[in-house]
């Protein structure tokens, strides 16, 4: 991450998005997230050397930030914060995994460029999945939907309460860094003075929340925030979760590109 | 150390969920039950500022290079371990879902290196005691230490567990086991300079005496040990080239005599050494060959195909979308 303006701003967006209106908004955020999780469950659970049968799993981010609204210049801007990452621990594959497993014309690839591969393909499709689903929902309605399929109460109050206050603290702490970094003359923040700048933020983010806090009870606050109004799984809802969990399984259970390559003249095995 | 998606298998990933969501559940009913929902408020606050904090970076002395605070032992100090642990949970699950840090999948491995394992498990045994005694400083220090380091562990058992990277375990430790000790030793700085301060400010913030560890905590700790160790030999069991031949090196190390285990250990490095030539180039089974590449040729045209129409049919959703909707 840049910095923590940076952060506040990408925030910033994804709320906008997630007030969108679209098909995929619309949905009840309960589908969103079940169909999220099993994508990601039959994502992990392909073999580590396959790359081209994963691929079709790619429709389902495509399709859902078409049908969203969502740029895809934001998907590949959050897909590059996370990939170097990938990048780096992966590029030992091709040296460990010397088997070769693919032959094009003159060029034989390892199996260990096929796990690299795979590797990258996991993480892009992931990454990518997550930031339709939070753009798509909103992170509010993503919460209610947890709570709803049974995540600790304390633990959705907590994600709530969260990002209202992210906001908030990091403003207060950009603040902080700019006034400090205006008198600093291009100095970086010592270890010495680490103490107290945290320390002031945390004695000021600790006192603010005391008074909000004080202004919620005064309110009739009682430890939960008020339900949102709550959706209902319809025929929709339904469509889009079993239509989805259909595709997941077909991809899992054939490799469709395998069968679509072999269509395709000099294809075929 | 936040791990993302792309490393972990399914069996991994869902048996670290289940661990760190049964974390998650124990510490909401614990909360609820001492009364303390109320400072749920102050929870958001305290999350909202490590998440802060975590971006600030400051300079180590005679470095050249940087660090930050991570704040798990921070928090448990701050608010005590099950409220902590609400917390670390709930930053962990928005840096996956708004910056790409961390997957979703990933989110219980994560929550269990960065969250349970510092918090469970080093601020009791350690940070508690010390701080007792009156050396928070210290018991900071050390506690920071000990849990970025297990953290570290539990981060080379997943992902070879998984085996998705190809590493070996023993690959793994050398290369995070180092890296971590000086980050989590900055931590420990970092934390005790925050407490220091707050200690001095606002006496009245730090929880006063913290409770060392109780019995009840630690035969949970240790049945979880034992549960996610019995977990992983599993998964191991199904993965003989992951895990399995990590533990083959280690156990040996850990039980058997210090001869056997160094004869082992060469015999592996041998193994392994001489093993790779042998695949460097294309054996004799060149039949076999062609059959893989054959199909997996069908695979590399299919898979471009194949990205070609979900790009497409993208397009035209967006397209669809874009353009007025009709009366």
């Amino acid at each position: 991450m840049a910095s923590l303006a940076d952060a506040l701003l990408d925030l910033r967006e994804m709320d906008r998005l997630a007030r969108l209106d679209t098909p995929i908004h619309r949905l009840e955020p309960r589908a969103k997230v079940l169909a999220t999780a099993l994508f990601l469950a039959v994502l992990a659970s392909f073999g580590p050397r396959e790359v081209s049968s994963l691929l079709p799993l790619a429709l389902f981010p495509v399709a859902l930030a078409a049908l969203g609204g969502i740029p895809f210049a934001l998907v590949v801007r959050k897909v590059a914060l996370g990939l170097p990452f990938i990048l780096v621990l992966g590029a030992f594959l091709p040296w460990l995994e010397r088997m070769p497993a693919l032959q094009v014309g003159p060029l034989v690839l390892s199996a260990g460029w096929l796990a690299y591969g795979s590797l990258l393909a996991r993480g892009i499709l992931a990454m990518a999945t997550a930031t339709v689903l939070v753009a798509a929902t909103g992170f509010g309605e993503m919460c209610a939907a947890l709570d709803r399929l049974g995540a600790p109460r304390a633990f959705s109050q907590q994600l709530l309460f969260l990002h209202r206050y992210l906001f908030l603290v990091g403003e207060e702490a950009e603040r902080a860094r700019q006034a400090r970094a205006l008198r600093a003359a291009g100095r970086p923040l010592s270890a010495r003075e680490f103490g107290p700048f945290a320390g002031h933020l945390l004695i000021r983010s600790w006192e603010r929340a005391e008074r909000v806090h004080l202004a919620l009870c005064a309110r009739g606050f009682e430890g939960t925030l008020p339900k949102r109004v709550q959706g209902r799984f319809r025929r929709r809802e339904w469509t889009f979760l079993l239509g989805w969990a259909t595709f997941f399984i077909l991809c899992r259970w054939r490799p469709l590109p395998v069968l679509l390559g072999s269509l395709l003249p000099g294809g075929a095995p | 150390m936040h791990m993302g998606d792309a490393l972990i298998s399914a069996t991994v990933g869902g048996t670290f969920w289940a661990v760190s969501g049964a974390s998650l559940a124990g510490a909401s009913r614990r909360l609820r039950r001492e009364g303390d929902e109320s400072r749920v408020p102050l929870m958001g606050v305290l999350g909202a500022f490590v998440f802060a904090v975590q971006m600030v970076n400051f300079a180590i002395p005679g470095t050249g290079s940087s660090g930050h605070l991570v704040g798990a032992l921070m928090l448990a100090a701050l608010l005590g371990p099950p409220a902590a642990l609400l917390v670390m949970g709930s930053v962990l699950l928005v840096q996956a879902l708004f910056f790409a840090d961390g997957g979703l999948l990933a989110f219980g491995c994560n929550l269990f290196n960065m969250g349970i394992l510092p918090i469970f498990v080093a601020f009791p045994l350690l940070y508690a005691p010390l701080a007792r005694r009156g050396r928070p400083g210290l018991g900071a220090l050390l506690a920071a230490g000990v849990g970025m380091e297990l953290g570290a562990l539990a981060v080379s058992l997943e992902t070879v567990a998984s085996g998705l990277t190809g590493l070996s375990f023993r690959a793994f430790l050398l290369a995070l086991l180092p890296i971590h000790l000086p980050i989590g030793l900055v931590e420990g700085v970092a934390t005790a300079l925050v407490l220091r301060f707050v200690a001095r400010a606002r006496p009245g913030l730090l929880v006063p005496r913290p409770e060392p560890i109780g019995r009840r905590v630690l035969g949970t700790i240790l049945g979880a040990a034992v549960l996610v160790a019995g977990l992983l030999s599993w998964i191991a069991s199904r993965q003989p080239d992951g895990l399995a031949w990590a533990t083959a090196r280690v156990a040996p190390a850990l039980g058997a005599a210090p001869g056997a285990a160094l004869h082992r250990l060469a015999a592996g490095i041998q193994q392994r050494t001489a093993f790779l030539p042998d695949y460097a180039l294309p054996g004799p089974d060149v039949n076999l060959l062609r059959q893989r590449s054959g199909t997996s040729l069908a695979g590399l045209l299919g898979g471009a195909v194949t990205l070609l129409l979900v790009a497409t049919v993208g397009w035209l959703l967006a397209r669809r979308r874009a353009s007025p909707p009709e009366a």
